[in-house]
């Protein structure tokens, strides 16, 4: 993995991206407080966190990289790794799983032809579990990218695929 | 004064309230008569008058908690914290509030802050909630621009800063010492307390945090007064609350009911009873973490210290349903791997106990449990669910449902370890 950007982020990071984190960081007592925002600004603009990433990002906002990926490596909506085109964040709490959720599930999986945590050969899609997404009047639900999709079956997964 | 504040700008409303409809409809009337013009103190008193509790799940009453900060000295920040995670697998109240009626929550944030002299907000949103970021921030512009934050509120003295901060995952984060951290930009793992946040929150200064539906029924307490808030609950505490049901039944949704209502009304009036050919065998009140309740509890009100006398917990209020087609077992074996999977790691008895709990229920469910296997189940709960021996309140509410299903589905776990198979076969 690439190593260029440790002693300057700006070689590393947009002018955007830091104008960004730097607005955040305005209303912050501290710069090391920016970083989650940081790391989801940077990913919003790559899709996900490549070690140079994170090190350009460390060396932004005065933390150690090790720290900071302590900190990304917490949170299930920061990617330390490529994903598809689209996450498909899919519910597979509770009132989902009254409602089959788990079944329309593996039918998604045989459908793109994966499992959990893997992206599809076309590089479309990848498929994450996510807990409860507050749509349990709508069981079962995903989110694919932003969008919430909701009622799943499998006769009507296909539409909400394509 | 309707008898649904919440939900009076959303029911039978297709859009989301903007600032002028909000205004028109009585909105920012109670920061106009307040702000500036009432002592803080006195609407302090109002609050722990009208005795509103909590909403987040604990039914903490509010009063009390802001009564805990200290009074405003020097010029350091003091934070006001809406808790808009709403991970609770089964719960989906506070997303309605804010994608419906964004400047009910910035409202009520106004006065609460206000109130405890805070001059910066946060609220604090699950990442997924991509339409609620957006309403909210268009609603923070708007009122912004309105002079209804920001520097000198309507020319007073006093200034509020509100800001949306968008999480980046996890159900702890909903703990409130957890989202301290990760507003910190830290790791989300809870705080020891004491100190309280109250005292000694985020970044070291006096803190508090609230549930969106509690900040919501500030507004309403403030332009209405205490004693028509305790009218309109129908038991001992005051206010209505957001009761909802998912699962089997005929229609899952959310409804702004008395506190108080009896769960049979909820069901059978509002859910419109189970759905066709399913029959109930029991319910969780509020959410993953608390303890099921059986068909023998339909006429338990729906509040918090009824439904504690019952054996478990109000929680958010929002009901999952299990039916009579859907396993037991299994049921909770989904829970205990959420519960697992979203421990933060941090003390072991959680980190190490949970994984645990969840590896014999996908034994027992699969076929393969012992009878033994139930008597570990029953020592974790035991211990794993004993207050005090882990560092914060996400093992033991873990230990709930598993504690309670098995005192109510012993009879299943056991037809599963001796008939070496889930008797519910799905099509799958
Ligand atoms: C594991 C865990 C998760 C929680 N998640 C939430 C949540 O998503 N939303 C919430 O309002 N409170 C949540 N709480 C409760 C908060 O810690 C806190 O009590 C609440 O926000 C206080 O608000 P209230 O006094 O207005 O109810 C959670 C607690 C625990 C232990
Ligand atoms: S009980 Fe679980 S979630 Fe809470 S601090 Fe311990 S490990 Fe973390
Ligand atoms: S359990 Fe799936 S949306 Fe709530």
């Amino acid at each position: 993995m690439s190593n260029i950007a440790t002693d300057n982020p700006t070689n590393f990071l947009t002018e955007q991206e830091i104008a960004e984190i730097e607005s955040e960081i305005s209303h912050l007592p501290n710069r090391p407080s920016a970083a989650i925002d940081a790391l989801k600004i940077v990913q919003s603009y790559r899709g996900w966190i490549s070690d140079g990433s994170l090190n350009a990002i460390a060396e932004l906002i005065d933390m150690s990289a090790g720290e900071l990926d302590g900190v990304a490596t917490f949170y299930n909506l920061i990617y330390r790794q490529p994903v598809g085109e689209k996450v498909i964040l899919y519910c597979d709490s509770v009132s989902c799983w009254l409602m089959d959720g788990d079944v329309v599930c593996e039918k998604i999986k045989q459908k793109l032809n994966i499992d959990y945590g893997e992206t599809t050969a076309d590089n479309k899609y990848t498929l994450l579990p996510v807990t409860c997404l507050g749509d349990c009047d709508h069981a079962p639900a995903m989110m694919v990218g932003d969008e919430l999709h909701h009622d799943l079956t499998i006769d009507n997964i296909e539409e909400h695929l394509s | 004064m309707s008898d649904k504040p919440l939900t009076k700008n959303i029911i039978g409303f297709d859009g989301h309230t903007d600032l002028a409809r909000y205004e028109s409809l009585g909105g920012y009337a109670a920061v106009r008569k307040t702000i500036g013009r009432t002592d803080p103190d006195a609407v302090l008193e109002l609050l722990k008058d009208a005795n509103l509790r909590g909403r987040g799940g604990a039914g903490f009453p509010t009063g009390m908690k802001w009564s805990f900060v200290p009074k405003k000295e020097g010029n350091g920040h003091r934070y006001l914290v809406a808790n808009a995670d709403e991970m609770e697998p089964g719960t989906f109240k506070d997303r309605l509030l804010m994608e419906k009626d964004p400047h009910q929550l910035i409202e009520g944030m106004i006065l609460s802050a206000y109130t405890i002299s805070a001059d910066v907000g946060y609220i604090f949103i699950r990442g997924e909630y991509h339409v609620a970021i957006a309403r909210l921030q268009e609603a923070i512009n708007a009122a912004s621009a309105s002079g209804l934050l920001g520097e000198h509120i309507l020319d007073s003295e006093f200034s509020f800063r509100l800001h949306v901060h968008v999480s980046a995952g996890r159900y702890i984060c909903g703990e409130e010492t957890a989202l301290l951290n990760s507003l910190e930009g830290k790791r989300a793992i809870p705080r020891a307390k004491p100190p309280f946040p109250q005292v000694s929150g985020l970044w070291g200064r006096p803190t508090i945090v609230n549930n969106v539906e509690t900040l919501c029924n500030v507004t309403h307490i403030v332009a209405n007064g205490a004693d028509w808030f305790k009218s309109l609950g129908l038991g001992v505490d005051g206010g209505t609350k957001l009761f909802g049901a998912s699962g089997r039944v005929a229609r899952p949704g959310c409804w702004e009911l008395p506190m108080g209502t009896p769960i049979r009304e909820i069901l059978e009036e509002h859910a419109g009873g189970m759905a066709e050919g399913y029959q109930l065998k029991g319910f969780l009140p509020g959410g993953a973490s608390t303890d099921f309740l059986t068909p023998d509890h339909l006429d338990v009100p729906m509040e918090y210290d009824t439904v504690m006398q019952a054996g478990s917990r109000m929680g958010t209020g929002t009901m999952i349903i299990l039916d009579d087609h859907s396993c037991a077992v299994g049921m909770i074996a989904n829970l205990e791997k959420f519960f697992a999977r979203e421990s933060c790691g941090f003390c072991t008895p959680c980190r190490e106990g949970l994984p645990w709990v969840q590896e014999v229920l996908d034994r027992i469910e699969a076929g393969n449990g012992e009878l033994d296997d139930i008597k570990v189940l029953e020592r974790q709960s035991q211990f794993i669910g004993a207050i005090g021996n882990t560092h914060c309140a996400h093992a033991p509410g873990a230990m709930e449902p598993l504690a309670s299903g098995l005192k109510y589905f012993r009879d299943e776990f056991i037809t599963h370890i001796e008939g070496k198979a889930c008797p519910y076969q799905r099509e799958v």
